[in-house]
């Protein structure tokens, strides 16, 4: 690893300050499981690296009736996976956040660096899409709010602009008829990249499924929606027919890539079947 | 490049260190501190060699600078034995034959101790999952999990 030099500012403006200041040579280090390996790789040579762990405010997981979920940027995947509301409410996002590596690893990792890393096969990507996330910016303009659906803008590519860090995610509330759920597709059962991801989040109101919501990861330059299917399904019950239709229509809003870890064909193919097994288990969950 | 002071406990000790910013806590344990149970393997958060617990959690050290570790309180696997009586882990992993060239026993041990601490009532699918980051090269892990087994027994009648 080059040398570098570090900063642990202990205000939101003064880490926004040194990112501005240092713009093009300088990187946020959240829990560093990605920006180490880079940097150990020299894919990443910053000259200055910029702790976030002394600014207050940036852990930790907090949820209201009314105003609903709220996760700070800092927060470890080992802590989401684990934490109760998270599991019952917003169950998509503790399985993805338990999808991340192992545990050693997901006691290091954040949900702010998963999602500002850009990658297009981020665990926690899919399931934040599927329930509805806005992200929290702070930079020196003061702060702004973005639906998740638009901070992806290509792979490794995000919104943020210079000086700008992601705070918080915050997620509506939910209520009992309320269901989610996250497949991640993997040759290993643990420390594997997905090659397909597929979250869907259903509300069932007598039978009838409303604000469905499926995401998808690893099947497209960045995290997207599969809004077609979602369009299908909306204001329906659950029909075969209908799984069948929203998954064939989740299949080809994805663009995949074939790679080493999987063909194009089968991605698309996989899209489609997990998009109707997570519609199905997110109902189930709604229901149950 | 400017160096930082950095305090923090390892086992029952502190330290005082001045360290440059790009040595990972895996480094600053072995090269700097000269604890080298620790072991490092991958390097890159795959094999768990270096696992360390940081303020209670497991943790790859070779993921973590060193310059975050400061003002936190470190075990490592140098820190489980008391002066006469190995760890319970320890002693099954003799006892069972959970090693074979040993590379990767300081850091299964180390996982294992933390998720028991947290879990004393694993169930082997739990155990098995929870050691997930550690990588054998050797035993083909039957032998392992035997010992983590049976080391959580231990430590529940004690
Ligand atoms: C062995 C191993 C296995 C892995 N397995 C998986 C896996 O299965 N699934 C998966 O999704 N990922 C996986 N990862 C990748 C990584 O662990 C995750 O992406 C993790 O969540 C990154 O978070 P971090 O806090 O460690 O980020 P860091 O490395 O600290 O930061 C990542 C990037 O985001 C920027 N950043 C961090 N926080 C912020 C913020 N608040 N605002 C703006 N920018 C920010 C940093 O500048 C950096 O460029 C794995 C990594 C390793 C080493
Ligand atoms: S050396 Fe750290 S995980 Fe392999
Ligand atoms: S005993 Fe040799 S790697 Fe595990």
């Amino acid at each position: 690893m080059r040398n570098f030099e570090f900063f642990e500012p202990e205000t939101i403006e003064e880490a926004s300050d040194l990112l501005t200041k240092y713009n093009g040579t300088a990187e946020l280090l959240a829990g560093g499981t990605d920006l180490i390996i880079e940097m150990k790789a020299r894919t990443a040579t910053p000259e200055h690296v910029i702790s976030l762990e002394k600014v207050p405010g940036l852990t930790g997981i907090d949820y209201d009736e009314e105003s609903g979920l709220r996760i700070g940027a800092l927060t470890k995947m080992r802590r989401l996976e684990n934490d109760p509301i998270i599991r019952e409410r917003y169950t998509a996002l503790a399985e993805g956040a338990g999808e991340v590596g192992g545990v050693q690893i997901r006691n290091l990792a954040t949900i702010g660096g998963n999602i500002s890393h850009g990658s297009p096969a981020a665990d926690t990507a899919a399931p934040l899409l599927a329930l509805s996330a806005q992200v929290k910016i702070a930079g020196a303009d003061g702060e702004r709010t973005v639906p998740i659906e638009t901070f992806f803008v290509g792979p490794g590519q995000t919104v943020l602009k210079t000086g700008e860090i992601v705070t918080a995610f915050e997620c509506p509330a939910r209520s009992a008829n309320q269901g989610s759920q996250y497949i991640k597709q993997k040759i290993r059962e643990v420390m594997d990249l997905a090659f397909v991801g597929v979250a869907s989040s259903a509300t069932t109101d007598n039978g009838a499924v409303s604000n469905v919501k499926i995401g998808l990861s690893a099947v497209a330059p960045t995290p997207l929606r599969a809004t077609d299917a979602e369009a299908i399904v909306n204001g329906n019950s659950l029909t075969t027919e209908l799984l069948q239709q929203a998954a064939a229509a989740a299949s080809a809003q994805s663009s995949p890539i074939s790679d080493l870890r999987c063909s194009a064909e089968h991605r698309r193919e996989m899209v489609g079947v997990l998009t109707r097994r997570t519609l199905q288990a997110a109902v189930d969950r709604a229901q149950g | 490049m400017k160096k930082h002071p950095v305090s923090l406990t390892v086992n029952t000790d502190t330290y005082d260190l001045l360290i440059e910013p790009r040595k990972t806590l895996l480094a600053t344990l072995r090269d700097t501190i000269g604890l080298t149970g620790t072991k490092e393997g991958c390097s890159t958060g795959d094999c768990g060699a270096c696992t360390v617990i940081v303020d209670g959690k497991a943790v790859t050290s070779c993921m973590m600078l060193g310059v975050s570790a400061n003002g936190k309180e470190i075990t490592t696997i140098e820190g489980l034995a008391s002066r006469d009586q190995l760890h319970p882990i320890q002693q099954a992993f003799m006892d069972k034959g959970g090693y074979q060239c040993g590379f990767c026993t300081p850091g299964f041990i180390v996982a294992s101790k933390a998720f028991l601490d947290e879990n004393p009532n694993a169930t082997e699918a739990e155990i098995r999952y929870a050691l997930g980051n550690n990588i054998c090269r050797c035993t083909g892990y039957t032998k392992i999990i035997e010992a983590v087994m049976s080391a959580a027994e231990v430590m529940r009648n004690s």
